[in-house]
């Protein structure tokens, strides 16, 4: 029996270049289905979000151009470019939601839906803090990314990452992606892009992702939320709450025979 | 290609007038204003700058998935609700009010709803030939997977005592009498998760009207089922005042929850007031709550059968419409991109309509 290590993905915006081939090579691997030949209208991002049918995401975020951000022309938008995929939260909301088993942590700690076992309750939908999966009406099941782990077990890498041609996705041991992210980050720092930061919310009970960014301002241009919450640590109140309402049914029905109702 | 939208201007060849020439330079002069031209059927790409920011989220696309039941789920919130109440009023009917007749309509109340929450909820799957797959493990952090096995338990539980209670009509041994007994109480224990979990199920996710909830959503959903249930039964006939007392207390916390809702100025429940979601939820609330409350009050001093049948009906569409108001509040609520983004209202205003108008274009997308 291997030991196989936790992997991860580290996915540097500012090198990435918005060519999609890691869309592509997502959707021809994996064989997902189309999802949409559409134009939203509002940017160049005509995939607009991760979903059922599209495991990989490069978005384009757009905006003024200002000193340091974007090119030389004022006239012109400047484009950062991040590829989102799902986070393989080190505490997941939709495995911990899903009840028949579907969603499991895999050897290599990312998260996986079994499409054998999934029966398409979609309550793992509700439960993602990140609006990663999703079932697909036309199939039944929930999809959303593998990370490739039929790839891993053959000992390969995500094709998304294979495929990326500028290192902007990173595949590999998650302890050395972390140190290589801190590098980079110094790196950048350095080099006066002070706005660069990485995106991994460990402070809230998510604790920390394993598909972790590296981008440019806030979290918020990316529509990666600041305080992503697996909603599980909701339930003893929930469950509080449903004891409390079970002993008002009880004494309220005992109270009503006893007052009211001997026949 | 002769294609309607291409062929006509190539066949019709205009000649430019004062009028047309007017009309092209008010929209240049309104672009110059504004920045932005609209009209209808028009989607100004890229114009002016898009902007994705901390201000503006990423334009606005929603970053929550919208839950994805479909029309059997708000309907088992209510079955279920129903049901399960009915097993705890059948065993309080049968041991203290001595009404054997109203414990034994319960006890079939309680075993249909199971029956018809079973053919709900297996409807709504994706996979509904999959529906035991729900039974192969047991997962406390689940609220769905409790929610299957308290639904099994019940269920079973509930079509034993029916049965157990025909055959103790029958031939009235001890034995039988003591299953038939053990089986209603187990009936009744695992009907009180069973009438409210469902609550803990929809509060317990990242969707913000439900979440910020959790604290009131079982007893709300709880206290919904028990007067429908009394409902039900008032309807079938029984004239029991218990009934009548039971149903006026649970009207009483709706109307409670009802002032509350109204009362809370949280953003997350904006979906339970404003909207489509917003109008059924209220309606389900009066009609849950401060109606019925009047009516069975009314009741209390008068032997009108009308009054208690009136406030039955009330009850029971009211608890309808409070789940289906809830579950569209939770598609409402998943379409906010501004709250899980943390983005202040006001800031948020200038993106208004372009976000409204991506959540369209994404919800006819994905479909």
């Amino acid at each position: 029996m291997s030991t196989a290590i936790t992997t991860g993905f580290f996915t540097d915006s500012t090198l990435c270049i918005g060519c999609k081939a890691c869309e592509v090579a997502c959707k021809e691997w994996n064989d997902v289905s189309e999802d949409g030949l559409n134009w939203t209208g509002f940017s160049y991002d005509n995939t607009a979000v991760v979903g059922h049918s599209t495991w990989r995401h490069v978005k384009f975020v757009e905006n003024e151009t200002k000193p340091g951000l974007g090119g030389n022309a004022g006239d012109m938008v400047s484009w950062e470019f991040s590829s989102d995929v799902c986070k393989h939260c080190e505490v997941a909301g939709c495995l911990e939601a899903c009840p028949t088993g579907a969603i499991v942590r895999t050897e290599f700690g990312s998260v996986f839906v079994q499409p054998d076992v999934c029966n398409g309750c979609s309550y793992c939908v509700v439960g993602c803090p990140f609006g990663v999966v999703q079932k697909n009406p036309k199939d039944g099941r929930a999809f959303k990314c593998t990370f490739c782990t039929d790839r891993q077990k053959a000992g390969l890498e995500p094709a998304c990452a294979k495929a990326c041609p500028t290192k902007s996705i990173l595949f590999g041991p998650l302890d050395e992606l972390r140190l290589k992210a801190q590098t980079r980050l110094d790196e950048l720092h350095e080099r006066g892009m002070t706005d660069a930061n990485i995106y991994n919310p460990e402070h809230t009970n998510v604790g920390g992702i394993h598909a972790f960014f590296l981008i440019r301002g806030s979290e918020k241009a990316y529509n990666l939320p600041p305080n992503p919450e697996v909603p599980t640590k909701y339930l003893k109140k929930g469950w509080t709450s449903s004891a409390i309402g079970s002993a008002m049914l009880v004494a309220g029905a005992a109270l009503a025979f006893l007052v009211g109702g001997r026949s | 290609m002769s294609n309607g939208k291409f062929s006509r201007s190539a066949e019709r060849e205009r000649v430019p007038d004062l009028a047309s020439e007017q009309r092209l330079m008010s929209l240049r002069d309104e672009a110059e204003r504004k920045g932005l031209v609209t009209a209808t059927g028009i989607r100004p790409a890229g114009s002016p700058i898009p902007r994705a920011s901390e201000e503006t989220g990423y334009y606005g696309i929603p970053l929550l998935k919208e839950p994805q039941w479909t029309w059997e789920i708000p309907l088992y919130f209510f079955v279920g609700g129903a049901a399960g109440s009915s097993a705890v009023i059948a065993a309080m009917a049968d041991w203290i009010g001595d009404d054997f007749e109203l414990a034994r309509h319960a006890r079939w109340v309680a075993t249909a709803g199971s029956a018809l929450s079973s053919g709900l909820l297996i409807s709504d799957l994706g996979r509904p030939s999959r529906f035991l797959n729900m039974l192969r493990i047991i997962k406390p952090q689940s609220a769905m997977s409790v929610g299957a096995w308290t639904l099994a338990a019940f269920g079973t539980f509930s079509a034993a005592t029916t049965f157990a209670k025909l055959v103790q009509e029958r031939w009235d041994f001890l034995p039988v009498k003591i299953v038939a007994n053990l089986s209603q109480f187990a009936s009744a224990i695992s009907g009180l998760p069973f009438h409210n979990y469902t609550g803990v199920l929809i509060g317990a996710t990242v969707i913000p009207a439900w979440n910020k909830n959790i604290e009131t959503l079982p007893i709300h959903f709880g206290m919904s089922g028990v007067q429908s249930a009394c409902s039900i039964l008032e309807l079938l006939g029984h004239e029991n005042h218990a009934l009548n007392i039971l149903a006026l207390l649970a009207n009483t916390f709706e109307t409670y929850e009802g002032f509350e809702l109204e009362r809370r100025t949280e953003r997350e429940l904006r979906p339970l007031k404003r909207g489509a979601s917003g109008w059924i939820t209220r309606a389900g609330g009066m009609l849950s709550g401060p109606l019925p409350l009047a009516l069975r009050i009314a009741a209390l001093f008068s032997d009108s059968k009308r009054i208690r049948q009136a406030a039955a009906i009330s009850g029971i569409a009211g608890s309808l419409l409070t789940r289906y108001g809830w579950v569209q509040a939770g598609h409402a609520s998943a379409r906010d991109w501004k709250l899980p983004l943390e983005i202040p209202e006001t800031e948020a205003a200038a993106t208004r309509s372009i976000g409204e108008e991506t959540a369209e274009t994404l919800r006819e997308k994905i479909g």
